[in-house]
């Protein structure tokens, strides 16, 4: 796991700061399928490679971020709040 | 002086001698010392025995990969087991022992070993402790774990501190000798915030052992010249006594500093080590080369030794190698080595070289030598007494009390291999050089392939002036003028297998694996490198095979016929070298280990007489005994009963605590409870129940509304903080678009309940407000004030325990001398503190739950909370996942309540339950007790369980089965309220 995150306030943190929660999915719409809602629910990517992650800064200003990091190298690419929407 | 110590030469300062003691005889050496290199001055070659064979084991090199010479440094406290007596700096009255030997070194029982040496081959774990299986537990698992093991761990607390510390920097140089030295130099003058790092005693790495010159200078004057400049930078930090131990992602390094193990008695305002994170824009390998030993039969004898070993105890230390010194070398240090000798006055007996050349241009020396040769055994016991030289002509047997060997040189390159770049064979240095394409992160020198000290000199500078550079630092390239003196080595010629071997030829000292154990392995279908290393333990002691690795793969490659690329080498992995538990605990240990977490009641609890209880970091009352009660029971009791008699007063200030505030904080609120909230009147409190995602219960509390955006919300207090982390998600992940803002308010509120039928005429007295049950009813939340307005606070009419309650919040400041007030407002209407054991008393009553019953499998329809899941909200986190067939099938275990058939009988929370005459077989199970207590209003012990199908068999008979203890108790399940069914004392 990478040593340190790059968190857009605080910047360069130690992880111990950091707790992750997994897989940056979007939530499905309230009316959704129940299948779309299973998938959101229990189903997961484990790809080798670029992942996008839930990661909170809770030792530091406890802001949710999206981490996008490679799975093999821990290489991370790029960090953002999980409020600011991107189109992917 | 000793006959070993010369009269001169060496760093050491021979006006300063100092005592030290070795399995109890005293001996002298002198400041600047190594514990080795004054164990040799006094003649003493035999220090340790081996771990399998018990073989006598004599000083192999003068630094960190060190197998043999592993000893018990200090004493108590202080005992440090399998220190490396090349790596311990000499201090007056250091005290070692000898490790892996009874009764003594010199007379040791274990030396049997070498008697059952045919059976104690590679694999032999494998083949010998196979069957019959049941003698394992017995006798093989025992034996293995009285024969495992070097030195013994101390029982005794570490009297000494330790701690952690981060480092920033532009460029780590790993490494202060010639090389490192020269980058760190090259960078540090262009500016760049520079680390040097350095394992040893005294910088300067192999500077410190040569006897070229730089510039007409001595090569270790020349170290510490560079290194004056270098401290004088206020750019550079000079770390010495650190080694560098692990390279980490983010480029992080790993490094521990020996701040005080060179001290007899550490002082105490200083950790006795550090341990640092090093975040380094860039990093350089400085960390020269491994000198690889020569396979050939008793090359563990005591005497026989790593060449740069034996200059370096020679020219550094000035202790003199023996008085007959033999050379086997595949390269031209070996005559660097023999040139030293010679001008020591211990002229070389003979250099032995496997090349078939003539000796290097550099060297003048008259030793004798035999090219196209190798020494196929050594012999001797405590010490070296000869070796077998053997030619193309046949063999000659030579008298000699110490012999140097050099079979080549292999960089240092662990830490460039520690985030999974795998090292790639040369051919033409005939070892293993770095990876390649590694960020961050470069070599140089010697750990680079680089051969002699002016090469070292030149790539050193080179590197640190372009590092310095690619950071923004520009500079010229320092230059240090001509080295004179120097034999440059030209590439060993390797030297793998030796023809002629008839002793034990060592591979890996450490673990005892010798060469027959390799072929053994290749020929028993284990020779791939990751299977070899396995089944003969080669390179898994605690020095990882630093002197071992690279011979046992060539070995394997020529046992195979493939080339060593081929074979491939084992992981590398951080720690380079044994990193002290004392170093990674730091300041975590004992009082430090973890917070503690006191209530702001604290004080007004133990002042009360309160017994502590640990719940997670936090100290909660769990009873108050009075005098004459006799166990916790009895008061526990009288807790319980006067509190639903008259009144009683409880700390809930550990309960998690979040204020909510935003125009659209009803709407999240709504979002986060599975039951409605938007709809919550100011002035109103509401309990509420938190999903997951999935549909399971995640935690439950009371939200109260202070204002139209204003709401107060407590959690339990083992989830306060999971539950702030999931509101936050909510909050910034899901819904960012809601206006809606969080704080933990955990720490700033006094909590207390005060419940009980006197608990409205007690609060009367010193809350300002009306508490009439019209002006302020069940479910009632009010910011108030106390005391004529002297205090404010918040009261919600909330009740746990199923009576008349409240709960007074104040700030935490207030809270003893709120709580104080309370407790004398209430004297004569008998009010008493209580504890978490009466709570859980109250609420089994009740039938209320907790997390015991909140486990994470149940949904709200199981704790019979289906009506707090709306059906009229659109969305809220775990609804879309409540309508799945497994959380609505009808075999669901459910909340219900257990009572014993005979009174007198009890049972325990844990045991399951099973159907009346049922046998007990997991099969059978239909649930368990999620809580359980003795009620003093029941008269009996009554349970709190998770039964299949529960709510529909109130009364039926069944089996409570604890099956640790074998108990069984006939006992009736029921309505899950014990207490005041009605809820008439409640809303009095």
């Amino acid at each position: 796991m990478a040593s340190l995150v790059t968190c857009p306030h605080c910047g360069a943190r130690p992880k111990e700061e950091f707790t992750v929660k997994g897989a940056a999915l979007t939530r499905p719409a309230p009316d959704a399928s129940q299948e779309t809602w299973f998938d959101y629910v229990y189903l997961r990517d484990n790809p080798r490679g670029a992942y996008q992650e839930y990661w909170h800064h809770t030792s530091g200003c406890r802001r949710w971020l999206v981490v996008n990091r490679d799975t093999a190298t821990h290489e991370i690419f790029e960090t953002r709040d999980a409020a600011r929407k991107v189109t992917a | 002086m000793t006959p070993y110590r010369l009269s001169s030469g060496g760093l050491v300062d021979r006006s300063k001698p100092l005592s030290f003691s070795f399995d109890g005889k005293e001996m002298q050496g002198f400041e600047g010392d190594s514990l080795a290199s004054a164990l040799l001055a006094n003649g003493r070659l035999l220090v340790g025995r081996s771990f399998k064979y018990h073989r006598r084991r004599g000083i192999l090199t003068a630094g960190a990969a060190e197998p043999n010479a592993l000893m018990t440094i200090g004493e108590g406290g202080r005992t440090e087991p399998n220190t490396r007596a090349t790596v311990q700096e000499l201090y007056q009255g250091l005290t070692a022992q000898s490790q892996n030997r009874w009764p003594s070194l010199d007379v040791d029982v274990g030396a049997l070993n070498s008697l059952l040496s045919p059976f104690l081959g590679a694999g032999f774990y494998y083949k010998t402790f196979m069957w019959p299986a049941a003698l394992w537990e017995k006798l093989y698992e025992p034996f293995i774990r009285r024969a495992a093991g070097l030195g013994r761990a101390t029982y005794e607390a570490d009297p000494d501190g330790y701690e952690k510390s981060w480092a920033h920097c532009d460029l780590l140089v790993v490494g202060a000798g010639a090389t490192g030295l020269a980058a760190a130099l090259a960078a540090g003058r262009a500016g760049a915030r520079v680390i040097v790092a350095d394992e040893q005693s005294q910088a300067g790495g192999g500077l410190l052992s040569e006897t070229a010159t730089i510039d007409g200078k001595a090569a270790h004057a020349f170290a510490a010249e560079t290194l004056a400049e270098l401290a004088a930078l206020p750019n550079v930090t000079l770390l010495p006594r650190t080694t560098v131990f692990g390279w980490y992602d983010g480029n992080v390094f790993g490094a521990v500093e020996r701040v005080q193990k060179h001290v007899g008695i550490p002082a105490a305002h200083l950790p006795v080590e550090r341990l640092w994170r090093i975040v380094a824009k860039e990093a350089l390998l400085a960390t020269g080369a491994e000198e690889r030993p020569l396979v050939f039969g008793g090359n563990d004898v005591p005497g026989v030794m790593m060449a740069g070993a034996m200059r370096t105890y020679l020219n550094r230390y000035g202790v003199a190698p023996g008085r007959q010194v033999a050379i086997f070398t595949t390269n031209d240090t070996g005559y660097a080595l023999a040139a030293d000798l010679e001008a020591a006055g211990i002229p070389a007996a003979v250099i032995i070289d496997s090349r078939s050349r003539p000796a290097p241009s550099g060297y003048n020396g008259r030793t004798r030598i035999i090219s196209d040769a190798v020494v196929s055994d050594a012999s001797g016991g405590k010490a070296l007494s000869g070796i077998t030289v053997r030619t193309r002509n046949g063999s000659e047997t030579i008298k000699v009390d110490a012999l140097a060997m050099s079979g080549g040189f292999n960089p240092v390159i662990n830490l460039a291999c520690h985030r999974g770049g795998k090292p790639q064979w040369s051919d033409e240095k005939a070892t293993f050089l770095a990876p390649s394409g590694l960020k961050g992160l470069s070599l140089a020198g010697a750990a680079a392939g680089i051969d002699g000290l002016a090469a070292c000199l030149e790539d050193g500078a080179a590197k640190g002036t372009a590092l310095a550079e690619s950071l923004g630092y520009g500079s010229t390239q320092p230059s240090f003028g001509a080295v004179t003196g120097e034999i440059a080595p030209a590439p060993a010629k390797p030297l793998w297998t030796i023809k002629g071997v008839r002793g034990k030829a060592f591979i890996d000292y450490q673990n005892d694996v010798h060469r027959k154990d390799l072929g053994l392995a290749v020929q028993e279908g284990y020779g791939h490198v990751e299977l070899a290393k396995r089944y003969t333990t080669n390179g898994m002691a605690t020095d990882q095979g630093k002197l071992s690795n690279v011979n046992a793969i060539a070995l394997l490659a020529e046992a195979r016929g493939v080339s060593p690329a081929e074979v491939g080498t084992t992981t590398f992995r951080p720690f380079y070298t044994p990193v002290s538990f004392g170093a990674l605990t730091g300041t975590s240990h004992g009082h430090h280990f973890q917070p503690v977490r006191k209530s702001p009641l604290h004080n007004w609890a133990k002042k009360n007489g309160a017994v502590f209880v640990e719940t997670g970091l936090w100290y909660r009352s769990s009873w108050f005994p009075r005098a004459g009660e006799t166990g916790w029971r009895e008061s526990v009791d009288r807790e319980v009963k006067n509190a639903r008699k008259n009144a009683g007063l409880c700390d809930v200030s550990m309960l998690g605590k979040i204020e909510i505030t935003g125009a659209d904080a009803a709407e999240f609120l709504n979002r986060v409870y599975s039951n409605a909230f938007l709809k919550l009147p100011v002035g109103k409190a509401r309990y509420g129940l938190m999903l997951r995602e999935d549909g399971h219960i995640y935690d439950d509390g009371t939200t109260s509304r202070l204002a139209e955006d204003r709401y107060f919300m407590t959690t339990t207090t083992a989830y306060a903080a999971g539950v702030m982390n999931h509101l936050e998600f909510c909050a910034q992940a899901l819904w960012p678009d809601l206006d809606v803002r969080l704080a933990s308010v955990t720490d700033q509120w006094a909590q207390m309940a005060i419940v009980g039928p006197k608990a409205r005429a007690i609060l009367e007295r010193i809350v300002d407000a009306d508490l009439s049950n019209e002006a302020f009813p069940f479910l009632g939340a009010a910011e108030i004030s106390l005391f004529d307005g002297a205090v404010h606070g918040r009261l919600f009419r909330i009740s746990f325990s199923g009576e008349l309650a409240y709960e007074l919040a104040v700030p935490a400041g207030y809270g003893e001398s709120v709580a104080d007030a309370i407790m004398e407002a209430g004297r004569e209407d008998g009010i008493q503190p209580y504890g978490v054991e009466a709570l859980a008393v109250l609420r089994i009553e009740k039938g209320h739950v907790t997390h015991n019953e909140i486990n994470g499998t149940v949904v709200p329809g199981d704790l019979g909370f289906g009506r707090m899941v709306s059906s009229a909200k659109p969305d809220f986190i775990g609804k879309h996942m409540l309508a799945r067939e497994g959380l609505n099938a009808p075999e669901r275990p459910q909340l219900v309540g257990v009572v014993p058939l005979d009174p007198a009988k009890s049972f325990k929370t844990g045991s399951h339950i099973l159907a009346k005459d049922a046998a007990a077989t997991l099969e059978n199970d239909q649930g368990y007790v999620t809580s359980s207590c003795y009620s003093p209003h029941i008269h009996s012990t009554i349970g709190l369980a998770l039964v299949r199908r529960g709510s529909s068999r109130h009364g039926e008979e069944v089996m409570i089965w604890n099956g640790l203890r074998d108990e069984f108790t006939p006992g009736r399940l029921c309505d899950p309220v014990f207490f005041d069914p009605a809820n008439e004392k409640l809303h009095v």
